[in-house]
């Protein structure tokens, strides 16, 4: 388990319920359990009290924890007979986007999202989950294959942003987002979204111009890094708990002001402490939105989803 | 005469008067060093006389060089929500806009018009870097919208000018939701077969870029505009190493095949004529200075689109 630096305490304590027991297991003439479950239950409360009140700040970094379920293993959980497809036909595969034809409880859809890898040989290999001109593309052709198909389009946002590198920029990185964000909006079939944990400005954009936007209780959708914000208006990348502060970044937020359309509840202490748990619950999610859209005709889903961001920013936050 | 005239007086007056000079006189070029006299630079667009460096220009000078005899009428931009997440970083953000509105006298950071171009109607936005530094948030949003509504209601090409430094982060994820709804806009556009021709202006940047600002018919750049998603600094930082001499620059963009041409200030209202002309199946434009529209009747071939012949091109979807 990799803590978190708020969650510190809450290791030590752990820590210590996890010694006793180690002692207790070379002599056995000592009693600890009972010791141990009081500090147990001492973890548990402190565990729910921390995640109850998170900070923006602190969300941003459980929405970046490295042990959440990434858009692989909801891939692997929730679907079957995954069959990616790769390439954008043009240049390269990248590997920051998984996608393809998989099947949501029996039924065939398209599935695309963003990976980060896991360890380091596999965080290199996906760039971080930073996707460069051919991920948008290969996703633009993708959606464009399940709009021939009539397919439901289900896309996994987890970035931190587009990479912003030499060849990336070169190649038309924002020609490439604009294009995925323009065929989000054309396709004539479902488009669903999940931010499963990080949602970096225009990186996600390109992704999560659906019909439906739905958030774990934990993720984050920006339009700037909090760094990035702190070092531009605070001129001091230190600041970065004030500006995802002044950012209202948070799922909670999001969905007030109408951006998402649903939060998923992530098991007490974040979705690392039950992967299992997470990616049952966003499947649940999945499939309710699939009902709510099921039959609508292809014309009117556009119409809808046109609707819904012409509409948006209507509804502020409270002071 | 004596030392008394000769020296201390000009001092004394020079000292006393210098103060209501207007500070704008002269302007310095900051690529060549050379001062500008004020009327010669307006005169020339903002581009200096000696090296042809492209300084800014408010959307109001553009507007005033770009349409014939420089007659506009301004499209109403339906106000948004001010401050809609109470956003305070070092400053307030309506303290920020108050201060940019006093600055620049616009109400925000585009203005959209209707008028003529060589007789030639269109619609036309553009983004003010000198305000938040063009910066792109719901009003901007809305002022894109607007313009490709009051392109769609007046069957006529929308030609935007972009400059911006990217999404206003004081808007938080209601900035970064303009890339959606511009591009909606852009939509609107390709659905009534309209042209809408983008030109891109120093600097363009970020979701900017990544919206509206790469989805044009025809994307011409201004020279050596810095044109980009991530700016130059950042991959700097991220990849640790040097970039080559004009990198995301407009000759390097156009070498990469994201541009369609780069135009000198100077050439681009003629430039503008002949596209939006051709496109909208109009005859030639009838070169040279033209007087304002009202002051002549109208010429038949060179009524507004409206009336013009049925158009045979292929439709964009």
């Amino acid at each position: 388990m990799n803590y978190l630096d708020f969650e510190k305490p809450l290791a030590e304590i752990e820590g210590k319920a996890e010694e006793l027991r180690a002692l207790a297991r070379k002599n056995e003439d000592m009693d600890v359990e009972d010791e141990a479950k009081a500090l147990d239950k001492k973890a548990a409360d402190m565990l729910r009290d921390i995640y109850k009140a998170l900070t923006p700040w602190r969300k941003c970094q459980v929405a970046r924890h490295p042990d959440r379920p990434h858009c692989k293993d909801y891939i692997e959980a929730l679907f079957t007979e995954y069959t990616p497809l790769a390439g954008d036909r043009n240049f390269a595969d990248d590997h920051a986007v998984m996608g393809g034809l998989a099947r949501f409880n029996d039924r065939a859809v398209m599935v695309i999202g963003h990976e980060k890898g896991n360890d380091t040989k596999t965080r290199i290999e996906r760039n971080f989950g930073m996707a460069r001109p051919e991920g948008y593309r290969k996703a633009v052709r993708l959606m464009e294959m399940a709009d021939r198909f009539n397919l439901p389009v289900i896309t996994l946002v987890d970035t931190p942003g587009a990479y912003p590198g030499k060849g990336a920029e070169e190649r038309g990185q924002s020609e490439a987002i604009a294009r995925s964000t323009q065929k989000c909006l054309q396709i004539g079939v479902p488009l669903i979204s999940i931010i499963i944990g990080e949602g970096g400005s225009g990186g996600a954009v390109a992704f999560a111009t659906g019909d439906r936007l739905a958030m774990l209780e934990h993720s984050v959708y920006s339009v700037i890094s909090p760094e990035g914000c702190a070092s531009i208006l605070w001129k001091d990348p230190e600041k970065m708990r004030e500006a995802a502060e002044a950012l209202r970044l948070t799922a909670q937020d999001l969905h007030k002001l109408g951006v998402a359309d649903l939060v998923i509840k992530e098991p007490a202490g974040g979705a690392q402490r039950d992967r299992a748990g997470t990616v049952k619950e966003v499947g649940k999610a999945i499939a309710a939105m699939l009902a709510q859209l099921d039959g609508t005709d292809g014309k009117k889903l556009v119409a809808g989803r046109r609707k819904k961001y012409l509409d948006m920013g209507s509804k502020g936050l409270a002071a | 005469m004596n030392w008394i005239t000769n020296y201390v007086r000009p001092r004394i007056n020079s000292i006393f008067s210098r103060r209501e000079m207007p500070e704008n006189l002269w302007t310095k070029c900051d690529e060549c060093g050379t001062m500008l006299f004020h009327r010669e630079l307006t005169d020339n667009q903002n581009v200096c006389t000696n090296c042809d460096h492209h300084m800014a220009i408010t959307p109001r000078e553009r507007f005033n060089a770009l349409f014939d005899a420089g007659v506009f009428v301004e499209v109403a931009v339906p106000k948004p929500l001010v401050d809609p997440l109470h956003f305070r970083d070092q400053k307030k953000y309506p303290d920020r806009l108050r201060a940019a509105q006093k600055q620049t006298s616009e109400a925000e950071a585009m203005l959209v018009a209707t008028g003529e171009i060589g007789r030639t109607p269109i619609v036309a936005a553009a983004q003010d870097f000198s305000f938040m530094a063009g910066s792109m948030g719901m009003y901007v949003g809305n002022a894109i919208i607007a313009a490709a509504e009051a392109a769609v209601k007046r069957k006529c090409p929308l030609v935007l000018f972009s400059a911006a430094g990217g999404a206003r982060m004081q808007e938080g994820i209601l900035s970064l939701m303009q890339m959606p709804r511009t591009t909606i806009a852009v939509q609107m556009l390709r659905e009534a077969g309209l042209p809408y021709i983008v030109v891109l202006t120093h600097p363009t940047t970020g979701g900017v870029t990544a919206s509206y600002a790469m989805l044009g018919d025809v994307h011409i750049a201004e020279p050596n505009a810095l044109i980009c998603f991530a700016g130059p600094r950042v991959i700097e930082q991220t990849i640790r190493e040097k970039l080559p001499e004009g990198f995301q620059r407009a000759e390097y963009l156009l070498d990469h095949g994201m541009l369609d041409r780069v135009t000198h200030r100077g050439k681009l209202r003629d430039e503008l004529i002949t596209i939006t002309r051709m496109l909208m199946g109009q005859s030639p434009a009838i070169k040279g200075d033209l007087p304002p529209p009202t002051a002549e009747p109208e010429i038949p071939e060179l009524a507004p689109p409206s009336s013009a012949p049925a158009r045979t091109g292929p439709k964009t979807s």
